[in-house]
């Protein structure tokens, strides 16, 4: 997809309007761009829950997907990252799922309300898959 | 299921070493990215067949060990800084402290006397000169000079 020229941080995305490049207001969630239409916020996140959501992902498609989606310039949605815990879930592989909170706490950066939130909304699925977290295993300390 | 068909490939080793097998054009070998998907020990290939019931039922040590498998380091190991910069520092200070030494040296030992134009007798003679020109008479040299009482203006 093309590279996204304004940063995205997909989960400020509810809690204010948004100003496009222009400046202009948008209360929808399409933009004005002079290059074609560009995707959607909604479109992006259910593309990625479609990738992870595949009965039957493989180890290489799981670990392409993430690491995609962790080169782009935002953190991933609860909703997206759900979805790739359960492909790990489908995969056997615990290693990833606790790999993927520590890559999406990276990349909140100094955003540091960013990764308890997440935590907070993946907590059922945590729960049901009986994933731990890099804190509670203590991997997020040296 | 997909899993188990990967794992007993993984354990006659027939993985092959570049991607062309998928996608056409080789590029690279794909366990360059991430641990080898091979498993050293005993403990480890039965941690494996764990891993694939109820992650709620692994202790704590146990999900240590299966992402050590996987992952060298962790994300905060792998950020963690370390004390380089000392060193690079203090070598630097130690070198230029050292060029110092070299450049003392040169100048004993090395060059010759410095022109006889340096010596004092010849800079007062100079400096007569340039007040008999009456160099930068309105605001600069000369015009400090008290050309009465010939000394420097107060």
């Amino acid at each position: 997809s093309a590279e996204k020229t304004t940063r995205k941080c997909s989960i400020a995305r509810g809690q204010r309007e948004d100003h496009n490049k222009f400046g202009l207001q948008t209360l929808l969630a399409s933009r004005c761009y002079s290059h074609g239409m560009q995707e959607t916020d909604e479109e992006f996140d259910a593309r990625w829950v479609t990738y992870f959501n595949k009965q039957d992902i493989d180890a290489w498609e799981l670990r392409k997907g993430m690491n995609t989606l962790i080169g782009y310039d935002l953190v991933p949605e609860p909703k997206i990252l759900e979805a790739a815990l359960r492909a790990c879930r489908r995969l056997n592989d615990l290693a990833s799922a606790i790999r993927i909170l520590e890559a999406v706490k990276d990349k909140a950066g100094p955003h540091k309300e960013i990764y308890p939130y997440l935590i907070q909304e993946l907590k059922p699925t945590l729960d049901e898959l009986g994933i731990s977290t890099p804190e509670e295993l203590g991997i997020d300390k040296v | 299921m997909l899993a188990t068909r990967a794992l007993s490939l993984v354990g006659k080793r027939a993985i092959s070493t570049s991607v062309c097998v998928r996608g056409g054009h080789g590029v690279a070998k794909v366990e360059d990215y991430t641990l080898p998907g091979y498993f050293d020990s005993p403990e480890q290939k039965s941690l494996k067949e764990k891993e694939r019931g109820s992650w709620a039922a692994l202790s704590n040590d146990e999900k240590i060990a299966l992402y050590r498998i996987s992952f060298k380091q962790s994300f905060a190991e792998m950020n963690q800084t370390t004390s380089e910069w000392k060193s690079v520092i203090g070598g630097m200070f130690f070198l230029i402290g050292f060029t110092g030494l070299v450049v003392l040296w040169q100048r004993k030992y090395v060059y010759g006397p410095v022109p006889h134009t340096f010596e004092a007798e010849y800079k007062e003679k100079e400096l007569q000169r340039m007040l008999d020109m009456q160099i930068n008479p309105v605001e600069g040299f000369s015009a400090k000079w008290d050309y009465e009482n010939k000394q420097w203006k107060k």
